[in-house]
């Protein structure tokens, strides 16, 4: 013990808190003097913040929530939903369960309340075995004239598909409050009738294909944009100031005009009917009939996006490559290096920290982008955020448009996490 | 010299260069230069005088506009930079931000396509030749200026070039550090004997380090010759005021013998200079007189030019005193006098003698009237 207070003691006597001119330690004398300083800097970052809680951080926590909760089970039929928790899943019910269910149900029918009717269960079914809505809503029609048992009995009168285990092992799976079916269901899986989990036939296979593709395709066009921006930049930085800003103004003018306006330039630009055909077919490189379809298809998303996302990798690149003095190359000429040599070892590598920048900022922006694929896409150039939409608008199933978000930002966060490993996300600039 | 024939002790050779980067203006107007093998030459002048221009050209990276440079007896007018195996130091070092410094001293190396080892043993030995034995794996980021400064230095010269050229490379140390380097460069200039050319519009510079000194100014080298030669006989008053400090007096030649002339001044009085560079009797002409060679209150009779002046300004600088006098109608005639024993003070608004020999004042700039 008294070993181990001599050398604190004498830290301690070392590190004597120092003292202000009027006796107030001197860090305590520091933090009031910055006090007013750092709460009004706070202050000034208040919008910002309350912004981001809105529009960013209540969203994506409303979705990942979305992608998970699962209340039709609790809502509609509260006490069956819990009960049918500790059933075996063996073969049907036991009558007292199916009491509750029936009870449940009658009572749920009378409801009109959103969100707790029997046609919010019904649909949740659906999702799991497509065609089995019908099957609840005239049953919870049926159920209110039942007095009493044995209700087993009475269902299977109601309709004979009651009698089917895989119906109740699907009931029990659907009534827990949370969920990873719609993840299931956003990745093409599914459970079987032994409630293992599946990949659902290659017909219905809708989900993962088109994520490939989606990462596919903003590979390619963040490849396309990189080989055009890289160039364009290196004028940019080393051209005059008169022409650099010329150009630089070309570079924006995309930035001044409605995306819309942009999309549709290029319709008229690639259809069959279009500019790129008719010039083509009158130089005589291609026969009438045999005019390309450029658009509404994969083709027509990469052109069109790659032209939309080209500043966002010019940008990053100028910024760079403007810092990078021509003293570097004219240096490693002079030590005897051949045009190509200096340009590979001297002035390309400095120039990475811009090609990060612009290669994350174009992948990320494409993998999210709606609505050029959706214009111009086809069936064939539509990407993953074209599924969300569909989701969210036409099928209204949310849930399932949530759990196709997160995984999105779940994909970009694994790129991000990739990229910071390969080149370090201090080693961005952005400009 | 014809043209196209090289002397045998030109190793650098300008010849008729002329240079525009826009086709109206010429940077460099008749550029005739020749440096012999082992020389320390510096171009000196302002900034726009063309003197970085002439290195560029002789580097390669800018084209004369007409004119040919000779590199060892050899036309280089369309030998490209990297081919012409000239050294370079760069005003920011240039050095590779993402190289350590090892890896930038074999840059050249391994271009040259070295062995490794070699390689190492190079490099090794250059950082020994700038005392930085130790610092091969550091980033240039990681280094002060002054190491900065040495690591271009070394990276110039690993190659074993034979000709060093320097553009401005310690403008951007402080002023101790400078003065430093300055002897450090001018050693290692004397123990390898390479060819240097120097760009500096530090003139006090170019006297301590070189052999020679080629003052720009407009395009046009206005003196070539070395630094004492420079400071003592100016050719014309740009350089006199250029190198070092330097007092101008107006007025029109009365009379020359020999090598002297003899100048009536605007506001009278008369003095005796050398005739450097005069034109006829009743011409115009500027008289340039260093502010140390003047001397305070001299007895009548001991110096051929006496004038009286009035003490405008002292400052006193410790080893002299710097004064401000108004003289022969110059307000701003500047004379040192030296903080010895034997000197009287002086007072702000008294009245002096001044004086100063015939053999200091030169008589430059002949305009006709």
């Amino acid at each position: 013990m008294t070993d181990a207070t001599i050398p604190s003691a004498s830290l301690s006597t070392a590190s004597q808190p120092l003292i202000a001119a009027d006796g107030i330690p001197l860090k305590q004398k520091l933090a009031r003097t910055t006090r007013r300083m750092k709460i009004r800097a706070f202050l000034l970052t208040v919008p910002l913040v309350l912004f981001l809680i809105i529009s960013f951080v209540i969203p994506i926590g409303q979705m990942l929530y979305r992608s998970v909760h699962n209340p039709a089970g609790t809502n509609v039929v509260p006490n069956f939903a819990q009960a049918i928790q500790n059933w075996d899943g063996e073969g049907i019910p036991s009558e007292e369960l199916i009491e509750i269910f029936v009870k449940d149900l009658a009572l749920a029918s009378r409801n009109r309340e959103v969100g707790k009717t029997v046609g919010n269960l019904a649909t949740r079914v659906n999702y799991e075995l497509p065609g089995s809505r019908s099957l609840f809503t005239k049953t919870a029609r049926k159920v209110r004239k039942l007095e009493e048992g044995p209700y087993t009995q009475a269902l299977f009168d109601i309709d004979k598909r009651w009698n089917n285990p895989n119906l109740w092992f699907t009931l029990k799976r659907v009534t827990r409050d949370k969920t990873l079916s719609f993840y299931l269901a956003a990745t093409d899986r599914k459970y079987d009738e032994s409630g293992s989990i599946v990949m659902a036939d290659e017909l219905y296979q809708i989900y993962l294909p088109i994520l490939r593709k989606t990462i596919l395709l903003s590979a390619l066009i963040t490849a396309l944009c990189f080989i055009i921006a890289y160039p364009v930049a290196y004028l940019l930085s080393t051209l005059p100031l008169r022409a650099s800003n010329l150009l630089m103004i070309l570079v924006l003018l995309p930035f001044w005009t409605s995306l819309l306006v942009r999309t549709s330039a290029w319709i008229a630009m690639l259809q069959k009917e279009g500019i790129v055909n008719n010039i083509l077919v009158y130089l005589g490189f291609i026969a009438e009939e045999q005019r390309i379809q450029m658009i509404y298809n994969a083709t027509g998303t990469v052109i069109a996006m790659v032209h939309i996302l080209l500043p966002f990798m010019i940008l990053p690149l100028y910024s760079v490559m403007k810092t990078i003095p021509p003293s570097y190359m004219r240096a490693a000429r002079s030590m005897g290096a051949s045009n190509t040599y200096a340009f590979t070892k001297v002035y390309f590598p400095q120039t990475v920290p811009g090609i990060a920048a612009g290669t994350l900022l174009v992948f990320i922006l494409a993998i999210g982008y709606y609505i050029t694929p959706a214009l111009v896409g086809g069936s064939d150039g539509l990407l993953i955020s074209n599924l969300i939409a569909d989701h969210i608008k036409k099928t209204l199933n949310w849930s399932l448009g949530a759990a196709l978000g997160t995984i999105l930002l779940v994909v970009v966060l694994i790129f991000y996490w990739l990229y910071n490993r390969l080149v370090g996300v201090d080693n961005l600039k952005f400009g | 010299m014809a043209a196209g024939e090289v002397q045998a002790n030109s190793f650098v050779r300008f010849e008729n260069v002329q240079k525009s980067y826009d086709g109206e203006i010429l940077v460099v107007k008749d550029l005739n230069l020749d440096i012999p093998k082992g020389e320390f030459l510096t171009m000196l002048g302002p900034s726009g005088s063309g003197k970085t221009t002439s290195l560029m050209m002789l580097a390669g990276f800018e084209p004369a506009t007409h004119g040919d440079i000779y590199l060892d007896g050899r036309s280089i007018n369309h030998v490209p930079p990297n081919k012409r195996g000239i050294g370079m130091v760069f005003q920011n070092y240039a050095l590779f931000p993402h190289m350590t410094v090892a890896e930038n001293l074999a840059f050249p190396l391994k271009v040259r396509k070295m062995g490794a080892a070699e390689i190492e043993a190079k490099v090794q030995r250059a950082l020994e030749m700038v005392e930085l034995p130790d610092m091969g794996g550091r980033r240039p980021a990681q280094l002060s200026g002054g190491q900065q400064q040495r690591v271009a230095v070394a990276r110039a010269l690993v190659f074993d070039p034979s000709l060093i050229l320097m553009d401005e490379p310690l403008g951007a140390l402080d002023k101790q550090l400078r003065e430093q380097m300055q002897y450090e460069i001018k050693h290692i200039h004397e123990n390898l004997g390479v060819t240097v050319v120097y760009v500096t519009h530090d003139q006090a510079e170019a006297l301590t380090m070189s052999d020679r000194i080629a003052v720009f100014n407009d395009g046009v080298i206005q003196q070539l010759s070395t630094p004492d030669d420079l400071y003592e006989r100016p050719q014309n008053s740009f350089v006199a005021q250029f190198i070092g400090e330097n007092n101008k007096l107006h007025g029109k030649v009365k009379k020359i013998t020999r090598n002297k002339a003899t100048v009536e001044l605007d506001n009278g009085g008369e003095v005796t200079a050398d005739a450097v560079n005069v034109g006829g009797i009743g011409s115009r002409t500027t008289l340039s007189l260093r502010p140390e060679r003047v001397e305070i209150a001299p007895k009548s009779g001991s110096l051929p030019n006496i004038l009286s002046g009035e003490i405008k300004e002292l400052i006193y600088l410790g080893d002299h005193i710097r004064t401000r006098m108004s003289v022969a109608g110059n307000d701003e005639f500047i004379v040192k006098v030296p903080n010895s024993a034997g000197n009287k003070p002086l007072a702000e608004g008294s009245t002096v003698k001044v004086g100063w020999k015939a053999e200091d004042c030169k008589a430059l700039d002949p305009m006709a009237i």
